[in-house]
């Protein structure tokens, strides 16, 4: 029997390593799943490689665990916000390495990896200091840069629905990086609002299917002051 | 003379988009023009995060107000009907394959040649952050720019050459300052209009690099 679900997110990454790659789904607050990245805070993993969109808001999420000291590189594609904080102290003090990607490069470079391209042209970036040192082509009448996928040891995403099977349905842009992340991932764990029994997804709405999803931890929304 | 403030720019932008076109705007000053858009028009907006159809902006706080419904800006947003969600990769897929129909974005510098930078000041100290700015800049049909046309000490934002890094190469369609529409052509800068009381003469000499009357209509 198949049964994806795991009771506490603190279970769903207790072997993640020292050193470990993780992506981190989320675009701002949006699909960010902010209890895994507390699970991992408390785990204690340290050294880790974090691809995210972002690098962290506030106080909360990717912004503590940076805070945390426990990310020594990132990769993302907009590190600097105005609540960047966490992340703006620890690279002025030279304690994170930034890897900086045009966001629609780090999206393929993760679907890459999930889909088993070894590498792919895009013409993002030619001509630019994001593409110095990077291979180059000329196909047809334009220039391209090679760029090649990121893999990863675990992926955290938040989805809405999931089954035991680890189908997951999403809500509105909290999407975003979730279904490309859980594919590139060797682990993938999702928290989501709501588990069903199977059957209840209905197929045709499935987004992302569960043999990219390992483990399905549900997480109680919080609910809003009256 | 009388220049635009941002709101006349956005206004000015929004007229040129046709009614049926896919749209991304950028974050900040771009956001603008969504207010401006044509009521008798039915146009498309993208946002890089995974949604098209984008409706106006939920009063704050209100009902329709929702963590997981929000733009590349991070603002929340509202849903048309007709509208879609979908994951980053298909996102920056409509980016980067060509199938918007037209981009906005701030600038610091365009060059004669259409090379846009607004990415990085380039500054030692300054954190670099570039989003979707340079897929948008590659892939949109149509990558509108807008911007001042002078920069806060007087220097044209219109150069020979960007000093700041460089978002994407001969990118740049048409440039919309708070003075003139100038369109980048391969023969170079024609300027399509300029704001009442402005003379091409005066244009030109604020700007400095070389412009072109624009040929008549006929």
């Amino acid at each position: 029997m198949i049964d994806k679900f795991i009771a506490t997110a603190e279970q769903a990454l207790a072997d993640v390593a020292d050193g470990a790659t993780v992506m981190i789904g989320g675009f701002g607050n949006a699909g960010m799943p902010a209890q895994l990245i507390d699970a991992l805070i408390a785990q204690g993993a340290k050294g880790l490689t974090v691809v995210n969109n972002n690098a962290g808001n506030a106080d909360a999420g990717l912004a503590a665990l940076i805070g945390a000291k426990r990310v020594k590189k990132i990769l993302c594609s907009f590190p600097r916000q105005s609540d960047s904080w966490h992340f703006d102290k620890a690279f002025r003090a030279g304690e994170i390495e930034l890897e900086l990607v045009p966001q629609g490069t780090l999206a393929e470079r993760i679907r890459a990896a999930g889909a088993g391209i070894g590498a792919f042209y895009t013409p993002t970036a030619f001509g630019t200091r994001l593409a110095e040192g990077k291979e180059t082509r000329r196909i047809g009448d334009r220039d391209y840069v090679l760029e090649y996928p990121i893999h990863a040891d675990y992926a955290l995403v938040k989805a809405d629905r999931a089954d035991r099977w680890g189908n997951l349905t999403y809500r509105m842009t909290a999407r975003n990086f979730g279904p490309i992340m859980a594919c590139a991932a060797r682990i993938t764990v999702a928290q989501v609002r709501e588990t069903v029994q199977l059957g209840e997804l209905d197929p045709e709405n499935v987004v992302t299917p569960g043999i990219f999803v390992h483990r399905v931890v549900r997480i109680a929304p919080l609910r809003k002051a009256a | 003379m009388k220049k635009l403030d941002r709101k006349q720019i956005a206004a000015r932008v929004a007229r040129d988009i046709p009614d049926g076109a896919y749209v991304n705007l950028g974050i900040g000053l771009p956001t603008l023009v969504a207010d401006y858009l044509p009521k008798d028009r039915e146009i498309v907006l993208h946002s890089e995060n995974g949604v098209l159809g984008i409706g106006p902006r939920p009063a704050p706080g209100a009902e329709d107000e929702d963590e997981d419904l929000i733009n590349a800006g991070k603002e929340p947003v509202t849903m048309l009907k007709g509208g879609s969600f979908f994951h980053h990769a298909d996102s920056f897929a409509m980016i980067r394959g060509r199938h918007l129909d037209y981009c906005v974005l701030g600038a610091f510098q365009v060059s004669v040649q259409g090379d846009l930078a607004n990415w990085h000041t380039g500054g030692a100290d300054a954190i670099p952050a570039v989003g979707g700015a340079m897929d948008l800049a590659v892939g949109a049909k149509n990558v509108l720019v807008m911007m001042e046309h002078l920069t806060k000490d007087g220097k044209s934002k219109i150069v020979e050459r960007c000093s700041y890094p460089l978002t994407g190469a001969r990118c740049v369609n048409r440039i919309y300052t708070d003075l003139a529409v100038i369109d980048v052509k391969a023969d170079g800068l024609h300027v399509v209009e300029a704001v009442d009381g402005l003379s091409f003469e005066e244009l030109q000499r604020l700007t400095g690099v070389p412009l072109k009357r624009l040929a008549s209509a006929a």
